[in-house]
């Protein structure tokens, strides 16, 4: 499993033709308390770019992109009950949803974990 | 992902440069994540947005609003008659039963009764102090300068900070720091009644503390000299119920407090009945009119507005934000002026302004959130019940 990260602080792990997506701790540090999360339904298509997701933190709404694109499997059942899980485990439990990969080459224009790491200490 | 719709903007005119303001070292060294609010860099949060605000609810919390303006407007009449006249010329309070030590909420309002500025105005014996919003507190000026008569003396103590310390733990830890009376005849902090104000001395160093505040909760308002203001915080801070609180609390306690905010619910179009706000409008200014757009405000009362703001609760989780459309089934009533997670109450809450006859409490509206038509019910405000201290009141 490997795992790519975007500009916009997505994260996507890719197994297979299988990817998982959710937003980096980075993310959640900035965005604050997480109220609400709107995940996509299972069988959407989206393009890479698409806003795929929407996060509402007690400041501001934010929109997730997908890194990719392929259509959505299955959006994190347990954020309905639970959006703090993208607080306390963005990149594991507060995962947002999962989709197939449509091409893989998109993948290519993503950062490996060192490249975003370098990335943010930018910012 | 990216913020989409960001509620930490001030509404401010375009500002040249941001300012500092006397605490910003000390806000960056305590981890305040600083962002611009009014021209200013401010902290809009330390800890987390939600963690503040429980806080504040549950104990006392320490908020730098030294962004806001503090005024004097003084005659030299040993009375003060003469500037009674001149600021009853301008907002709609009466200001001849206000005692010294005595504050009261009230408005600037424009000739056709819109509103300009909303501030806190308290009696002083040589004079009033006015405390107006930091991002129209130019404007402000400004208008007072073209509207006072030349007789009139108009001070901006802009080398003043200004903190509040809210919350039901307020008094107890105000209370706690040797702060004196700075005469005889003011009582001591924590004896202080709701909207009531007067000069204290701590460490050789003067300040004018109010009891009042944004947030629905009982607390204070303290005007400390800017090279003090440093020492203030840090010392309130020692207190174990005091933690500093940022913008993004400050928000959504006053939110919940059924508070509204300049440049948000308040503007120059609408009128202060319109807003919710007749309370501001003094029994005997009702009768004898002779401020800013009276004709409007008075025809309001006594007839009803067109549109009214009203609180709002939402079923689910998704929050709703300003600028969000409400529905009246399917025909667009009104526009969210606020709205966001409300922390005290786990859903959340917004303000509009809708048509007086969907006003009532339980009527049942909508909201658009990227165009999903949110539930949303009219609820009374406040949504959480203020806890002024009012001295002799039962608790």
């Amino acid at each position: 499993m490997t795992r790519y990260f975007t500009k916009d602080h997505e994260w996507i792990s890719v197994d297979g033709d299988v990817a998982t997506v959710g937003i980096t701790d980075f993310a959640q540090n900035a965005l604050g308390d997480i109220t609400f999360v709107e995940v996509p339904e299972a069988g959407k298509p989206v393009s890479k770019g698409d806003t795929a997701a929407v996060v509402d933190s007690v400041k501001a709404a934010s929109d997730v992109y997908a890194p990719v694109s392929g259509e959505v499997t299955e959006g994190n059942p347990a954020l309905e009950e639970a959006p703090e899980l993208v607080n306390t485990s963005p990149e594991s439990e507060g995962w947002l949803w999962r989709m197939s990969v449509s091409d893989a080459g998109e993948l290519a224009d993503l950062m490996d974990e060192a490249a975003y790491a370098a990335y943010i200490a930018e910012l | 992902m990216s913020d989409t719709y960001n509620i930490d903007s001030g509404d401010e005119a375009e500002t040249p440069e941001t300012l500092t303001l006397p605490l910003d070292a000390w806000h960056r060294a305590r981890g305040g994540r600083m962002v611009e609010f009014a021209g200013y860099w401010m902290p809009v949060q330390y800890e987390g947005i939600m963690g503040e605000h429980l806080w504040t609810r549950e104990n006392a919390g320490l908020f730098d609003v030294s962004h806001m303006g503090q005024l004097v407007v003084s005659s030299e009449d040993e009375d003060q008659q003469d500037a009674v006249t001149a600021l009853e010329a301008l907002m709609p309070a009466d200001l001849s039963i206000l005692k010294v030590g005595r504050q009261r909420y009230s408005l600037l309002l424009n000739e056709t009764g819109g509103i300009i500025d909303d501030l806190m105005i308290t009696r002083w014996p040589g004079g009033f102090f006015l405390i107006v919003n930091g991002a129209t507190k130019w404007d402000d000026i400004g208008h007072l300068r073209e509207f006072l008569p030349d007789d009139i003396t108009l001070t901006h103590r802009d080398e003043f900070a200004l903190l509040a310390l809210q919350g039901p733990r307020a008094a107890e830890a105000l209370a706690s720091f040797g702060i004196a009376p700075a005469q005889p005849q003011i009582v001591p902090v924590d004896q202080l009644s709701f909207m009531q104000a007067g000069p204290y001395v701590w460490n050789g160093v003067e300040l004018h503390i109010s009891r009042s505040g944004y947030t629905g909760e009982d607390g204070y308002e303290i005007a400390v000299p800017a090279e003090s203001a440093e020492a203030l915080a840090e010392m309130l801070c020692t207190h174990p119920a005091v933690k500093p609180i940022g913008l993004g609390a400050r928000d959504s306690l006053r939110m919940e407090a059924g508070l509204p905010l300049y440049g948000h619910d308040l503007n120059e179009e609408i009128d202060p009945i319109s807003a919710g706000l007749s309370f501001a409008i003094s029994k005997r200014r009702r009768a004898e009119g002779g401020f800013p757009g009276a004709d409007r405000i008075l025809t309001g009362l006594s007839q009803g507005t067109e549109t009214v703001r009203v609180g709002l609760k939402l079923s689910g989780r998704q929050a709703a934000r300003e600028g969000a459309e409400v529905y009246h089934g399917e025909e667009k009533v009104g526009v969210l002026t606020s709205g966001g997670f409300a922390p005290s109450l786990g859903c959340p809450i917004a303000m509009a302004d809708v048509p007086a006859a969907l006003g009532e409490p339980g009527t049942e509206l909508f909201i658009d959130v990227r165009g999903k038509k949110l539930p949303a019910t009219v609820a009374a405000m406040p949504f959480v019940p203020h806890r002024y201290f009012r001295k002799g009141a039962a608790k």
